[in-house]
């Protein structure tokens, strides 16, 4: 819990401080320990190899808004840590956000994110726009860096529906980042994470401008199968265990996450595409 | 020259002070119906009483905006904190109104001026028999309401009203009519009753059936449909708390500049 709880019980003056609407400039006054980036590691340590890394994340621009979806897989060097991990999540009502690099910082991150962006909503009483969310999450990323140098590096994919979109027609927006806190938005589509090379390749062939929502999940799900054959690191479908990637859609009705059905139907047809012609 | 005034005075002086504060302002009631907590107040500026803090928690408040804004900002803190700390499950309305009694009562007791306050903390159940009401005074003390609460303005007399009529079985418009109308019986002419209309309403809604975030605001044109006794589909009844920002209108300088200098 936050430090310098009164013994009173009497909430500390940096709670009833007007101070900001940002949740993590609050906690990194009230309780620093609790923001990833701020834990001193061992100097020239290389900590990559020991924890689980999340890879592949795509996201696609529809007509309608946004699709973003990711594999299951976790690895640790040539292990898999996790065939089920979901790496991709509601930001908040209408933006989704996607993970790749260290899980455990990832998920914290994107935890934190998150409560970050309810917490401003609540405190304003508004929803921050798209632009400022993105820059939020940049500045996030940044605070990593340190530990992004001793190899806990971890880069998230964020896209949205613009509720006040510059250009109506574009109300589906996609943002990248770097390890440095660099910010990037991209047209059409974009990847990230170890299989994101080939999944671009995939959707650089297969991508039009205005795409259906339909269309753009079948092209995401083509596009994880494309990584995953490539990149030891991506899972693909897994039809034994029935474990499919996550995808999720954000619209103007707001974030949706396609149902198990839905995108085991989805997944079996690219498998069974694949059996009669490999290369998609 | 030093006065000696008794401890006693002194509490005596501070509480009289704090619940003529108090009583000067505009009324806010909550109280429990079939499908969730309503929250009214009344209330015809756009700076709010009632406000989400968490899931299933809400805070209304009445008396000086100031303080009660800085209590609120607090308590959506200390939520998120424990939220983010331990999971969203282990975030309580009585956590919150154990913060607000021992934060309102030190300051009660330790500074020259009293908040000039009173709130309530609403944490909505599976049932309206596990709906949660505190009421924390300006003094730190906390009560635990039965189903519905008044606070500020003359509360005593709007309480009577929901006492006689409250009805946890009830539908939104039919609740939502007894707090307008138990608003309304006091504060018109000559001890007239008033019909209070949706623009002097601000209205929410912990909605019981809905999962993760229940607080949504009723304004606007649903606001007047409830209030003419005729039901809103649950899509309408609007956001959480969150009117997006405004469509920009032009293109958006990406500097303090103006454009004609970019």
């Amino acid at each position: 819990m936050a430090t310098g709880f009164d013994p009173s019980g009497r909430l500390p003056d940096i709670f009833l401080n007007t101070g900001t609407s940002s949740f993590t400039q609050f906690l990194s006054a009230a309780a620093p320990e609790l923001l990833p980036g701020r834990r001193p590691l061992p100097p020239g340590l290389n900590a990559g190899d020991v924890a689980p890394h999340g890879t592949t994340i795509v996201a696609i621009a529809t007509s309608e808004g946004v699709v973003m979806a990711g594999d299951r897989r976790a690895t640790m060097g040539n292990l898999i840590a996790s065939r089920d991990i979901k790496k991709v999540h509601p930001a908040d009502a209408y933006s989704l956000i996607g993970i790749a690099g260290t899980a455990g910082i990832g998920i914290e991150l994107i935890r934190l994110f998150q409560v970050e962006l309810e917490h401003y909503e609540k405190t304003e009483g508004a929803m921050l726009s798209l632009d400022g969310k993105a820059n939020r999450l940049a500045a996030m990323v940044r605070g990593n860096l340190g530990a992004a140098m001793q190899g806990l590096a971890v880069v998230p994919l964020f896209a949205g529906f613009d509720l006040s979109p510059v250009d109506s027609a574009r109300a589906g927006r996609i943002f990248s980042f770097d390890v440095a806190g660099g910010l990037y938005e991209e047209t059409g589509y974009e990847a990230i994470g170890s299989g994101s090379l080939f999944a671009k390749a995939a959707l650089k062939k297969k991508y039009r401008e205005g795409v259906s929502t339909e269309e753009a999940v079948r092209l995401a799900v083509e596009a994880l199968y494309d990584a995953a054959d490539d990149d030891t690191a991506t899972g693909g479908p897994d039809l034994t265990r029935k474990i499919f990637p996550v995808v999720m859609t954000a619209t103007a009705n707001g974030t949706h996450r396609l149902s198990d059905e839905d995108i085991t139907t989805v997944a079996e047809q690219v498998v069974s595409g694949r059996m009669e012609n490999p290369g998609g | 020259m030093q006065f000696y005034a008794s401890p006693e005075q002194v509490q005596r002086d501070r509480s009289e002070y704090a619940r003529k504060g108090i009583a000067r302002g505009r009324s806010a009631v909550v109280l429990s119906y079939e499908d969730g907590i309503l929250l009214v107040a009344e209330n015809i500026t756009t700076l709010r009483k009632i406000s989400e803090i968490y899931d299933r928690i809400a805070f209304a408040a009445v008396g000086r905006y100031n303080e009660f804004e800085s209590l609120r900002r607090a308590g959506v803190r200390m939520a998120d904190t424990i939220g983010l700390t331990y999971d969203r499950r282990d975030v309580t309305g009585r956590a919150l109104a154990n913060a607000y009694t021992q934060t309102l009562g030190a300051i009660f007791s330790e500074t020259q001026k009293p908040y000039e306050v009173e709130i309530c903390i609403a944490q909505v159940g599976a049932t309206p028999e596990q709906d949660e009401l505190y009421r924390i005074m300006y003094d730190g003390s906390a009560l635990d309401e039965p189903g519905f609460m008044a606070m500020g303005g003359q509360a005593e007399a709007i309480a009577n009203v929901l006492r006689e009529r409250h009805d946890v079985a009830a539908d939104l418009p039919t609740a939502l009519a007894l707090a307008a109308e138990a608003l309304g019986s006091v504060g018109g002419e000559n001890g007239q009753t008033r019909t209070l209309e949706a623009k002097q309403l601000e209205v929410a809604v912990l909605d019981r059936r809905r999962t993760g975030r229940t607080f949504r605001r009723i304004a606007d044109a649903a606001l007047t449909t409830l209030l003419g006794h005729q039901a809103v589909p649950d899509a309408d009844l609007g956001e959480t708390d969150a009117a997006p920002p405004a469509p920009a209108d032009a293109k958006p300088t990406e500097s303090a500049a103006s454009e004609d200098t970019e």
